[in-house]
């Protein structure tokens, strides 16, 4: 398998500091050969719609000290893997710009080459790790958890670059999704954006575009809207409370990133994928819905089996294991 | 006497430079909360503050932090090895002169009833904190000058204190080692501590120090006999070893007098030792005079900022407290340069050819801002663009050695700075904007996308737009952004208007009649370049409201490149519109 270097990015250690535990978590629990590089900078996103030049050198440098440590970029956000990914692909085709980033790059003794790869979690799960041996690890299945799965439009698109998946119908994350026995839901608006790239340029139409998505998605009954970027993240979380309490349109649809989504069918605990309901304490409905998290199937089989007094514990939840994807 | 009077002045003019700082961070003005606050307001809310903190449970923070941060500088530790070993050579070597040397008389003298400064092991011990602070000091040298350290960044206040400190040190080095040779200095002390009547007992003792102190003597030359040593060695032993070791113990100074040697007798003539005391004093009272107004403030707002920062807290402190503290903080960065080797954002400063958009050059073209609140429009901008070009990844915050919550800084100094002025940065109209709303809440950004409105205007103002369905466009101009094309994205020629891209275009869809609220659709955007009226896909608000989630590119039948060339458009706007604004 490639080896990889964690890039976190900015938003998740200063906003969405779970994402980092959780995705951590999950790593080492699939013993996914990874390292941290601490001159990681910006993406370079933020300043694509100012200065392309800015973006493209931020992303360089990154890339730049990945091929320095002879590994391959693994991403968790899907707007630094579009704005990665993509500034490897201008660079590739455009010598002089390259030349350019380069000179600049020299003055720190590094050099973009382009020859690391730009991954996001998702595909890193999907393409190397693969769904199989994620059925293999998942400990037991959400009993009754219905998901909706945002794909997140910088994945997708352009897809020529990306080649994340299918952009007209995707089906890479409802599978992974499916890996966690929870039933990943069809809805309308799955592969609409999510309104974070304008928030803070037209909030009201950054609403309007959140608020379209949570109504669709509640619509078609789910409990959980799954994501794996911290932008649409913060969107479906932070900004639907600044909605409920600004528009007064309440939803109460609660976002989970997909590594705590996994991470608790891999047995990590819910402390460290920091799972946490407290901010909505005595929100009823959303209680209930937290409480589905950890409703599971096989929770119930191994009371039945203690109760027998079982001894060969192992091969029986093996049996179980190989079941389970069959009967998805 | 001269020391008294230097002394006296020096601690006078300490004292009203720390009066002026102290007036200053109470008075001046910064962010919006503390924008109609009162001198004697702040003053008053942070006295009211302080029993709350002393008589509760924070004062255990307060005295972990003194410990932790202050004394052993543990965020250096955390951050860079070398520089904790260097600062901390240099801050325990000084503190330690200063209470055991400099503060002999108040200090070590009632501490040690047995304190001499000529016996071991304070004679050692003096030379040994000298020592510590000059490897430190050889260690910045390197640092700044010679190690190359990426973003590292030297200005005069950073050589004015490796000066100062060096200059003091080595003064007082060059002191001991005048005064080991010094034979006025040792007839002053043959008489003041031994009763010598006989010159041949003199000449003895002045032998035996020629020998073993290191004295420069012009009536003892060539080989001294044993028995004069002898006789000098039982008086030595009678009248002076008591209160004086062999100075070898001594060993800057030491060395210093051997290098002096040759000449000792000319400079102790010359009246080396006065020269070198009063060079020797008067750097350190100039240091101490110029303290308040050099970057050795430090040694006073450093300690206060992370105790601050470890003791407040957005959500419950006094906001009038905030603006002190930060005023604080901006007086206890020390220029180290660790939050821009850090930032995120730091790459971009050198295609924007703007050095504030490192943190530790924003913090003193900051404290420029806030002497005078007025900077000149190029200058404004700059420090506009370098704090609105920050990704609010926190790490300058995270990794700040002095305790600076340089994250809540940029967001009051940005509120401060959309509200007070005209001048705006187009990168309000980017995601850099996002944070503002996200926080909408939390720093009383009211009009979260306000901003933003207001360079729209400034677009607005300078591009035609189509006002009338019944104008007629002339397509006659000349097509500048065509030719400006870079060969990826002129592919908006291949439109044929098939209108897929608006059809799919969720921002679009979002709205009633979207011809009004953007002006120009995406597909009409395509067409408006390809008929040569970039101007009127320029001044539309499509560009900005686009969310480039790419749809229309990836529906386009004929590969036309839609959102990346918005993008083009939006760096030529951001380019054309914003650096040529006029104060107004």
């Amino acid at each position: 398998m490639k080896k990889f270097a964690l890039f976190i990015g900015c938003n998740i250690p200063a906003k969405v500091e779970q994402y980092e535990t959780s995705a951590r978590a999950v790593l080492k629990k699939l013993d996914v050969d990874f390292i941290d590089i601490k001159q990681f900078n910006c993406c370079g996103y933020p300043m694509k719609n100012t200065d392309q030049t800015a973006w493209v050198l931020s992303s360089a440098r990154n890339i730049a000290l990945a091929e320095n440590a002879g590994k391959d970029i693994l991403t968790l956000c899907k707007c630094c893997f579009g704005s990665l990914k993509k500034a490897n692909a201008v660079l590739r085709q455009d010598d002089d710009l390259k030349a350019k980033i380069n000179t600049i790059l020299e003055k720190e003794g590094l050099k973009y080459q382009g020859t690391s790869s730009v991954s996001h979690y998702l595909s890193v799960l999907n393409d190397d790790i693969t769904i199989d041996e994620l059925n293999k690890k998942t400990k037991d299945h959400y009993k009754d958890l219905n998901i909706a799965t945002h794909y997140g439009c910088h994945a997708l698109r352009p897809s020529e670059i990306m080649k994340f998946d299918d952009p007209a119908s995707p089906s890479l994350f409802d599978n992974l999704v499916k890996v966690t026995g929870a039933k990943s839901i069809e809805w309308a608006s799955k592969l609409e954006c999510c309104g974070a790239p304008v928030l803070g340029i037209n909030d009201s139409l950054s609403y309007d575009l959140t608020e379209k998505k949570l109504g669709s998605a509640k619509q078609a009954g789910a409990d959980f809207i799954c994501v794996a970027c911290p932008w649409c993240h913060m969107q479906f979380d932070k900004i639907q409370n600044q909605i409920a309490s600004k528009r007064n349109n309440e939803y109460n649809l609660p976002s989970i990133l997909y590594t705590q989504l996994l991470g608790l069918r891999l047995g990590i605990g819910k402390e460290e994928l920091g799972i946490d309901n407290q901010e909505n304490q005595g929100n009823e409905s959303l209680d209930q819905v937290y409480s589905k998290l950890f409703d599971t199937k096989e929770k119930k089989l191994k009371k039945k089996r203690k109760k027998k007094k079982l001894t060969k514990k192992p091969v029986e939840k093996k049996v179980i294991k190989k079941e389970t994807p069959s009967t998805e | 006497m001269a020391f008294d009077l230097f002394f006296n002045s020096s601690l006078i003019l300490l004292a009203i430079g720390m009066l002026f700082k102290i007036v200053q961070w109470f008075s001046y003005k910064i962010g919006i909360q503390a924008q109609n606050s009162t001198f004697a307001e702040r003053l008053v809310s942070s006295l009211k503050a302080m029993p709350g903190i002393v008589f509760s449970p924070k004062i255990g923070i307060v005295l972990k932090t003194f410990i932790l941060d202050v004394l052993f500088q543990h965020k250096i530790l955390k951050q860079d090895v070398l520089r904790w070993v260097m600062h901390m050579l240099i801050f325990w070597g000084f503190i330690l002169l200063f209470f055991m040397h400099a503060l002999e008389t108040v200090v070590s003298d009632v501490i040690f009833t047995s304190y001499y400064s000529t016996v071991n092991p304070y004679m050692f011990l003096r030379d040994f904190f000298g020592f510590m602070v000059l490897v430190g000091i050889a260690i910045a040298i390197c640092r700044r000058f010679f190690m190359k350290i990426h973003r590292l960044s030297t200005n005069k206040m950073d050589i004015y204190a490796i000066f100062i400190v060096a200059v003091i040190i080595l003064s007082g080095i060059f002191l001991e080692g005048a005064k080991i040779i010094s034979f006025t200095d040792f007839r002053d002390m043959e008489q003041d501590f031994s009763a010598l009547e006989y010159k041949e007992d003199i000449l003895a003792l002045e032998a035996y120090w020629v020998k073993y102190y290191g004295l420069v003597s012009p009536n003892i030359s060539g080989d001294i006999s044993q028995e004069i040593l002898a006789a000098g060695e039982e008086i030595n032993e009678e009248s002076c070893v008591d209160c004086h070791t062999r100075p070898q113990s001594a060993f800057a100074g030491y060395a210093v007098s051997k290098i002096m040697k040759p000449i000792g007798g000319l400079l102790d003539r010359i009246g080396i030792v006065t020269f070198l005391y009063y060079f020797h004093i008067l750097a350190c009272f100039i240091g101490l005079a110029l303290l308040p107004f050099t970057k050795m403030l430090h040694i006073i707002t450093t300690p206060i900022s992370l105790i601050t920062g470890a003791i407040m807290q957005r959500e419950t402190s006094n906001p009038l407290n905030i603006a002190t503290r930060q005023l604080i903080e901006l007086d206890a960065c020390v220029h180290c340069n660790t939050c821009s080797k850090t930032c995120s954002a730091g790459p971009a400063c050198d295609v924007k050819n703007n050095m504030t958009i490192l943190p530790s050059e924003r913090m003193l073209s900051l404290r420029q801002y806030f002497k005078t609140k007025d900077l000149g429009s190029s200058q404004f901008m700059a420090i506009q663009e370098g704090i609105y070009l920050c990704s609010n990844c926190d790490r300058c915050t995270v990794v700040c050695p002095a305790g600076i919550n340089l994250k809540e800084l940029w967001y009051d100094v940005r509120e401060e700075f959309i509200r007070s002025g005209t001048l705006i940065t187009p990168l309000v109209l980017s995601p850099f904007s996002y944070n503002r709303t996200y926080n909408r809440d939390d720093f009383g950004a009211v009009l979260s996308d306000m901003p933003a409105r207001h360079a729209k205007g400034i677009i607005a103002s300078r591009y035609k737009k189509k006002s009338h369905s019944t104008d007629v466009l002339s397509l006659t101009n000349s097509n500048e952004f065509k030719e400006e094309q870079s060969h990826q994205d002129g592919t908006f020629s291949y439109c044929f208007s098939c209108e897929n891209c608006t059809n799919v275009c969720p921002v679009v869809m979002n709205y009633e009649k979207p011809e009004q609220v953007l002006d120009l659709l995406p597909h009409q955007m395509m067409r408006s370049i390809g008929l040569g009226l970039e101007n009127l896909a320029l001044g539309s608000n499509m560009l900005w409201d686009c969310v480039t989630c790419y749809q229309c590119q990836e529906h386009c039948p004929q590969n036309v490149k839609i959102t990346d060339i918005f993008y083009e458009l939006k760096n030529k706007v951001s380019k054309d519109c914003f650096y040529s604004q006029k104060e107004s």
